[in-house]
């Protein structure tokens, strides 16, 4: 017997062990994305450390508009809504409806990432201008990030959901569940980037 | 103590994959992923003990005639960075935790198999990248805490490198952690209770969060760096605005709690270890559990104290200093309680005894050198000296590396089924023992008396102390001889050790050796007294 052979039959076997006590890969992705606010805890603290002690050359150009901010904003926590409405719809074995509500928040995402960069090509300085204009930069493009990666793993759910074949059915709702977190969570982290970056 | 093992033999053995070459695959067996990272971590040790050698005989006179100075730069880089990331921080996390966790929880398997794997296959790729890179014309040489603005001043290619295989390893370092957390909270047999759980179980939970807490800081700190040398940012760069001090309070927030990812673990095994080689239960289980859950909150809230000459202000070093020395009162429980379980027992001198006293010794040498570097006057007075290489050493050799050699010389007999040559394993410990000591201790009087570390060359009124450390260096080199020889020998022609040589109750004992596959034949065993020694003896009988 090789060894990818009996690899295949541990997972096997331990599918079945696992089949008797609790589903914990929720719990897993919990512990996944404390983790992952960590990072944005270290940015974050780094940002306001700067804002704090080093003060700006003169002349630098820190000033942001803020109607585009507020409307990605928007645009973000109504993606929340709609994912959690996907959410319901699939619960109550309405595949179609679920996969609609999903392409809707992609959809949401998608504006979300052209608005900023929109925002990016009109703003009055690059990423080597100043430090804001450096730390400003590396905070929104690693939220862009996950916005990018979130908007893919939602277009991949919306595909899974398919009437016929699909993975993702009522079922089977982890995939769904664990997309939907880590949504809220990057939606999450928008409003603290939001308020610490834009308003402040 | 209620256990329902079938002695017989297990059933499924047709699905153990035969001999080495599983250690070479993608396996999803918790305990051959813990083989290959002890393995794995110990290449890379030899690696950096290699290095560490070349560090010492370029310090045994006083120019730098052995190799150039910015050679000598890469070199203690590329020590320090494998020894923390490659040896240390894998095999006493990865090797043990993956090994004897899911046993000790009464499961088969980590709670998530297949990031186990990935984890640990994110290992030798970065490894070898990081070696490889001393090879890149110029690697990396801003010692392992790569402090801007030395390491954007410093050759590019080569910390770039370096930055990317830290990144890996503590990608892996996190896989990991979230693997331990679910492991110990979610996989545990029904019945066991999180009071009944072996301490290593307590400890690598404890190292877990702070992985899972303190990594990520690292690694948006060192994405930011990269942007540094690579995009021409400034976050850290003074010349163009930037603040090294805030990369230092970032680094220092991971690096900080990484000596307790590095130590937790081994305060975890050397609990293990004692109870079953004293033939006492563990003292003081209860409070070795919350110093253990101290440590790991004060331990995230400590780390400007290696930042005390980077103009901190007042208010900071006095709340550093204050929260550094009650991390003595946790760790001096857990020491007081090791002592008061050898006290009284019936204690068997072997290798794995020696090497977990030898610990005690180091580890509480080093705990006190801690303890004084934490006050601020001194500390200002021995900055990057060799008092600090002292101490650093004193707790991660003499106190992590004495553990994972007793570690290896207790749970070899359940890994392979043989028992390790005592002979051999004893003069081990003595040339070890001797050589780390008359390696180390010397550096507390040259780091008093104002010798810089990461110099390679200093002035010659130290020579002669200088060669004594060289000269325990030869012997700490030396001590690896007697090990591998008696591995070698002992997988080979080694005494049959049977499935619980050393009579111990924690529940990796009470399966066959080497385990199968699963673990176990039937359901696991609950084990509520792990260490209920003397009570269990009369009750078998």
């Amino acid at each position: 017997m090789t060894t990818l052979d009996s690899s295949k039959e541990i997972q096997k076997n331990n599918s079945e062990v696992n089949e008797k006590h609790e589903d914990f890969r929720m719990f897993g992705l919990i512990t996944f994305l404390i983790a992952d606010g960590m990072t944005f805890a270290g940015f974050f603290a780094a940002y306001l450390t700067y804002k704090a002690v080093n003060p700006l050359p003169d002349g630098a150009i820190y000033e942001l508009e803020l109607p585009i901010p507020t409307l990605n904003t928007i645009l973000l926590l109504v993606s929340s809504a709609t994912f959690h409405k996907a959410g319901k719809a699939l619960l109550k074995d309405k595949n179609s409806d679920s996969q609609k509500w999903l392409f809707f928040t992609a959809f949401l995402g998608i504006i979300f990432l052209i608005c900023q960069l929109f925002e990016y090509f009109h703003l009055p300085f690059g990423l080597t201008d100043n430090l804001f204009a450096s730390t400003f930069y590396a905070l929104t493009g690693f939220h862009g990030l996950h916005v990018t990666l979130g908007t893919l793993m939602i277009l991949i759910i919306a595909w899974q959901s398919r009437i016929n074949g699909g993975r993702l059915t009522s079922q089977n709702m982890f995939p769904l569940e664990a997309v939907e977190l880590y949504w809220h969570f990057v939606d999450g982290i928008w409003v603290i980037l939001f308020i610490i970056l834009y308003l402040l | 103590m209620t256990i329902s093992i079938d002695p017989q033999k297990t059933n499924n053995e047709s699905l153990q994959p035969k001999g080495w070459l599983r250690y070479f695959s993608f396996s999803l067996d918790h305990k051959v992923i813990g083989i290959q990272y002890l393995v794995c971590g110990f290449l890379f040790y030899l690696i950096g003990g290699t290095l560490a050698s070349a560090i010492r005989i370029e310090l045994a006179s006083p120019m730098s005639d052995f190799m150039p100075r910015d050679v000598y730069n890469q070199v203690l880089t590329l020590h320090g960075t494998i020894m923390i990331f490659l040896w240390i921080v894998p095999v006493v996390n990865g090797a043990f935790g993956n090994y004897l966790i899911p046993f000790y929880v009464g499961a088969r398997d980590m709670a998530f198999p297949r990031l186990n794997a990935v984890a640990f296959w994110l290992i030798p790729p970065s490894g070898l990248m990081l070696v490889a890179s001393y090879f890149v014309e110029g690697a990396a040489q801003a010692g392992w805490t790569a402090y801007p603005p030395l390491s954007i001043t410093t050759p590019q290619s080569g910390q770039i490198i370096w930055i990317l295989s830290v990144l890996l390893l503590g990608g892996s370092s996190i896989f990991g952690g979230i693997n331990f957390i679910a492991t110990i909270i979610k996989l545990r047999r029904p019945g066991l209770k999180l009071m009944q759980l072996p301490m290593y179980c307590w400890a690598m939970l404890g190292t877990s969060l702070l992985v899972v807490l303190s990594t990520p800081v690292l690694a948006g700190t060192l994405i930011l760096l990269s942007f540094d040398i690579i995009a021409n940012t400034g976050f850290f760069n003074p010349v163009l605005g930037g603040n090294v001090v805030v990369y230092q309070h970032l680094f220092w927030f991971y690096s900080h709690p990484a000596v307790y990812i590095m130590v937790l673990p081994a305060f975890g095994l050397v609990s293990e270890i004692l109870p079953v080689h004293a033939r006492k239960p563990l003292f003081g289980y209860t409070t070795m559990v919350f110093s253990i859950m101290g440590i790991v909150v004060l331990g995230l809230v400590v780390w400007a104290h290696h930042m005390f000459t980077s103009g901190t202000p007042p208010w900071m070093r006095l709340f550093f200093t204050i929260a550094t020395a009650f991390i003595a009162v946790p760790t001096g429980i857990k020491f007081f309680n090791w002592v008061a379980t050898l006290w009284g027992g019936k204690i068997s001198i072997n290798s794995a005894m020696l090497f977990s006293c030898g610990f005690i010794i180091n580890f509480v040498f080093g705990g006190i050198t801690g303890v004084a570097l934490a006050q601020v006057p001194f500390d200002i007075h021995v900055h990057d000296t060799y008092f600090v290489v002292a101490h650093f050493h004193y707790i991660v050799y003499g106190g992590t590396v004495f553990i994972i050699f007793s570690s290896i010389y207790h749970w070899f007999p359940k890994v392979t089924g043989k028992m390790l040559n005592e002979k051999f394993g004893i003069l081990h410990f003595i040339i070890t023992f001797i050589g780390f000591n008359l390696c180390f201790a010397p550096q507390h009087w040259l780091g008093l008396n104002g010798m810089p570390r990461r110099v390679a060359e200093y002035d010659p009124q130290f020579q002669f102390v200088n060669q004594i450390s060289s000269l325990g260096a030869l012997l700490m080199a030396i001590s690896t001889i007697p090990f591998l020889i008696n591995v070698f020998l002992s997988v080979r022609n080694g005494k049959d050790a049977g499935d619980n040589p050393w009579n111990a109750l924690t529940p990796e004992w009470l399966t066959s050796s080497p385990p199968p596959v699963e673990n176990w034949e039937g359901e696991a065993p609950l084990v509520e007294e792990p260490y209920g020694y003397g009570k269990e003896i009369s009750e078998q009988r």
